[in-house]
C-alpha cells in the first residue's frame, strides 16, 4: 500500500490542478473536491499505514501495545472531511448563482471586477 | 482563572446563535449584535491587561493534558490582536447598523459578523496547528458567506475567485499537516518546538524547512503576500464596505499573525534561509501592492491594493527576527488594521455622500464635508507614516530593526514604497477632496450630520481616536508590542506555559 497511494494521490493532485486551470465553472468545483480527497489521502499515509491492528487495548493487557494503527490521522481526516463536505456545498450553490448573474460558465468572461 | 481564555471565542458564538434565535427579527438582531461586540472588546481589553500581568497564559480544553489535548494560549501577541478583533468588530457592527440594507441584514449579516469573529479569535488563541485549521475553516465559511451576500454579479465574480483561492490554500495547508504529522507525531505547537530544538539534525532541519514552505505558501494565500495576492483586489471591493473593513482589518491579518506564530516557534531551525526568503518576499509584496495602488481608479480597488503594500511591513519586521523587529511587527499590524479600516468606513461615508467610487467622478468634498476630510487625512497620513503618527512610529521603529541587522535593502524599499504610499493618499486627497467637481447628474445622498447618521461616523471617530491614542501614548503603546516581541522571540515561555516547566 505505500507504494501504491503515493502514486495515487500524485495523480489525484495532477488531476484536481489540471482540472483547477480549466475554464469552465463546474470543472473548477471538480478540481476543488479532488484537491481536498488529494490532500486527505496524503494525511493518510504521511502518518504511517499499520494493516490489521486496530489501536484498542487488549482484555488482558493495562495498555496499548505496538505496533498499532494510529487513530489520530483518521480523527483528523473526519474533520477535514466533514468541513470539505460543508464547503463544497456552499462553493456549489455559488457557481451557480455566478452562473446565473453572469449568463455564463467560461471564467475568461467573469472579469468585471478585475477592471 | 485562565479558562477564561475561552470567553473570546464563546462570546461572538453566543452572539451569533442569539442572533440566529431571532432570524426573523433583524431589529432585534441589530442590537444583540452591537452589544455582543460591545461585550467583546471589554473582555478582549480585559484578556490584555490579564496577559500583561501574569504572562503567557494557557488553558487546556477538556482537561486533556497538553499535547494531547487541545490547548489554547495566550501570549501578548494574541491578546493585541484579540484586542484588534474586539475593536474592529464593535466599530463595524455599529456601521454596518444603516449602512448595510435591510435585505442583508434580514438574511442574517449580524449572525455570520459574529462567526467571521469567533473564527478569527479562534485562530489566535489556539495553541494546536490542526485546531488552528478547524477556525481557518471557520473564519472562511462565515467570510464567504458575507461576500456573497447580495447576490450581485460583482459579488459572485469575487466570491468565485475568493473561495477557489482560500480553498487551495486551506489544501496546501491541510497537506503540510498531514506531512508534518508524519514527521514529528504531533500537531501541538509547542509540542512541535520542543521536538524540533531537541532533536536538530542537517537533514532533518532540511526536511523541516521544505514543510515549512508548504506552511509559507498556505498562509501566504491567506495574508495575500508577493506572488499570491490576486485574489485580494479582485473581490474586496465587491461587498457593502462595512464587510470590506472588517475583512482588511482581520482576515489577511490571521494569515500573519499564523506566518509571525510559526516562523518564531516553530521553523526556526534555517532562519538564514526561511527569514531571508521572507525580508525578499516582504519587499516584492510592498512594491507590486503599492504599485498596483497607484495606478488604480476606484477609491476601494485602491485601498485595497495598499492592503498588500502593507502587509511587506510585517513580514519585514519578522524577516529581520530581532525582538524590536517584532515588537514593531505588531505594532505595525494594529496601526494599519485601524487606519485601513477607518480608510474603508470613510469610503463608505463618501459612496454614500456621492453615490459612487469613481475618483474621476468625485471632487469638491473638502468644501462640503470638512470633517470628514480632516478625518481623512488623519488616518491617510498615519498610513503613510507622516510624524507623529502612529504610522511614523510603526515604520521608525521597523527602519531602526532593519539598520540595527544591517539589512540595507529592505530598508531602502520600506521608505520608498512609504513615499509611493503617501503619493496615492495625496492623489486621493486631490481626487476626491481638493479638485472642483465635475458636472454630473446629481446623485447628492445630502446632509451628513452627528446627530441623524451617527452609527456612520461613530465608527469612524472611534477608529481615528484610537489611531491618535495609539500615537500620542506611543510609549505604553509601544512598550506592550516591546513585550510582546521579546515573547515572540524567546519560544522557551510559549513551550513552558503550555506543556509546564518540568518537561
Amino acid at each position: 500500500m505505500e507504494v501504491v497511494l503515493p502514486f495515487v494521490i500524485g495523480s489525484l493532485y495532477a488531476m484536481a490542478i489540471y482540472m483547477l486551470l480549466r475554464r469552465s465553472l463546474v470543472k473548477l468545483l471538480i478540481g476543488l473536491g479532488l484537491l481536498s480527497h488529494a490532500s486527505n489521502l496524503l494525511i493518510f499515509t504521511a502518518a504511517g499505514l499499520t494493516r490489521s491492528k486496530a489501536p484498542v487495548i487488549a482484555l488482558t493487557a493495562d495498555q496499548l501495545q505496538p505496533p498499532h494503527a494510529d487513530p489520530l490521522p483518521q480523527a483528523l481526516i473526519l474533520t477535514a472531511i466533514v468541513i470539505s463536505f460543508g464547503v463544497t456545498a456552499f462553493a456549489l450553490a455559488l457557481a451557480y448563482r455566478a452562473y446565473r448573474s453572469a449568463d455564463t460558465d467560461d471564467l475568461d468572461q467573469m472579469k468585471s471586477t478585475d477592471a | 482563572m485562565n479558562r477564561s481564555l475561552v470567553l473570546p471565542i464563546v462570546i461572538p458564538l453566543l452572539t451569533a446563535v442569539l442572533c440566529l434565535l431571532f432570524f426573523r427579527k433583524p431589529q432585534i438582531q441589530r442590537w444583540v449584535s452591537v452589544i455582543g461586540a460591545m461585550a467583546l472588546l471589554v473582555v478582549s481589553l480585559w484578556t490584555l491587561r490579564f496577559i500583561w500581568d501574569e504572562g503567557i497564559q494557557a488553558v487546556q480544553i477538556g482537561n486533556w493534558p497538553a499535547p494531547f489535548g487541545i490547548t489554547l494560549v495566550a501570549d501578548l501577541f494574541s491578546a493585541v490582536m484579540i484586542v484588534l478583533a474586539g475593536v474592529l468588530g464593535l466599530a463595524v457592527a455599529v456601521y454596518s447598523l444603516d449602512s448595510v440594507d435591510a435585505q442583508r441584514q434580514a438574511f442574517g449579516y449580524h449572525p455570520l459578523m459574529h462567526f467571521l469573529l469567533m473564527g478569527v479569535c479562534g485562530a489566535f488563541l489556539t495553541g494546536d496547528l490542526f485546531n488552528l485549521y478547524v477556525w481557518f475553516e471557520v473564519m472562511l465559511m462565515a467570510s464567504f458567506v458575507l461576500l456573497a451576500l447580495g447576490g450581485e454579479r460583482g459579488q459572485m465574480e469575487g466570491a468565485i475567485k475568493y473561495v477557489t483561492l482560500n480553498l487551495l490554500s486551506s489544501a496546501i495547508f491541510l497537506a503540510a499537516l498531514g506531512l508534518l504529522y508524519g514527521l514529528a507525531g504531533t500537531l501541538n505547537m509547542a509540542d512541535l518546538a520542543r521536538k524540533f530544538a531537541s532533536s536538530a539534525t542537517a537533514s532533518s532541519n532540511a526536511i523541516v524547512t521544505a514543510l515549512s514552505m508548504l506552511f509559507l505558501g498556505a498562509f501566504g494565500i491567506k495574508a495575500a503576500i508577493f506572488p499570491l495576492f490576486f485574489w485580494l483586489p479582485a473581490s474586496y471591493h465587491t461587498p457593502p464596505v462595512a464587510v470590506t473593513a472588517l475583512f482588511s482589518g482581520l482576515l489577511t491579518k490571521v494569515g500573519v499573525y499564523s506566518l509571525i506564530r510559526v516562523f518564531t516557534l516553530i521553523f526556526i531551525q534555517e532562519f538564514d534561509y526561511t527569514h531571508t526568503l521572507l525580508l525578499v518576499i516582504a519587499g516584492l509584496t510592498m512594491i507590486t501592492g503599492v504599485l498596483g495602488a497607484v495606478a488604480q481608479n476606484e477609491m476601494r480597488r485602491l485601498l485595497s491594493f495598499h492592503i498588500i503594500s502593507q502587509i511587506g511591513y510585517p513580514l519585514m519586521g519578522l524577516g529581520i527576527f530581532t525582538p524590536l523587529g517584532l515588537a514593531a511587527a505588531v505594532y505595525f499590524v494594529f496601526h494599519v488594521s485601524l487606519a485601513k479600516s477607518t480608510l474603508f468606513l470613510i469610503s463608505g461615508v463618501i459612496g454614500r455622500l456621492r453615490g459612487t467610487f469613481d475618483l474621476k467622478k468625485l471632487g469638491g468634498l473638502y468644501k462640503a464635508q470638512a470633517w470628514l476630510a480632516a478625518l481623512f487625512l488623519t488616518a491617510a497620513l498615519s498610513l503613510a507614516g507622516l510624524p507623529p503618527s502612529s504610522g511614523f512610529f510603526a515604520k521608525l521603529s521597523l527602519v531602526q530593526a532593519g539598520l540595527g541587522q544591517g539589512q540595507f535593502v529592505i530598508v531602502a524599499i520600506s521608505l520608498g514604497v512609504s513615499l509611493l504610499t503617501l503619493f496615492s493618499m495625496i492623489k486621493i486627497w486631490n481626487e476626491v477632496f481638493w479638485k472642483r467637481p465635475p458636472v454630473l447628474e446629481d446623485v447628492d445622498g445630502g446632509e451628513i450630520t452627528l446627530q441623524r447618521d451617527w452609527t456612520w461616523l461613530a465608527p469612524i471617530l472611534f477608529l481615528v481616536g484610537l489611531t491618535l491614542l495609539i500615537s500620542f501614548g506611543i510609549g505604553p503603546a509601544f512598550e506592550i508590542a516591546a513585550q510582546a516581541g521579546r515573547q515572540l522571540m524567546t519560544p522557551q515561555l510559549y513551550i513552558q506555559a503550555v506543556l509546564g516547566g518540568g518537561r
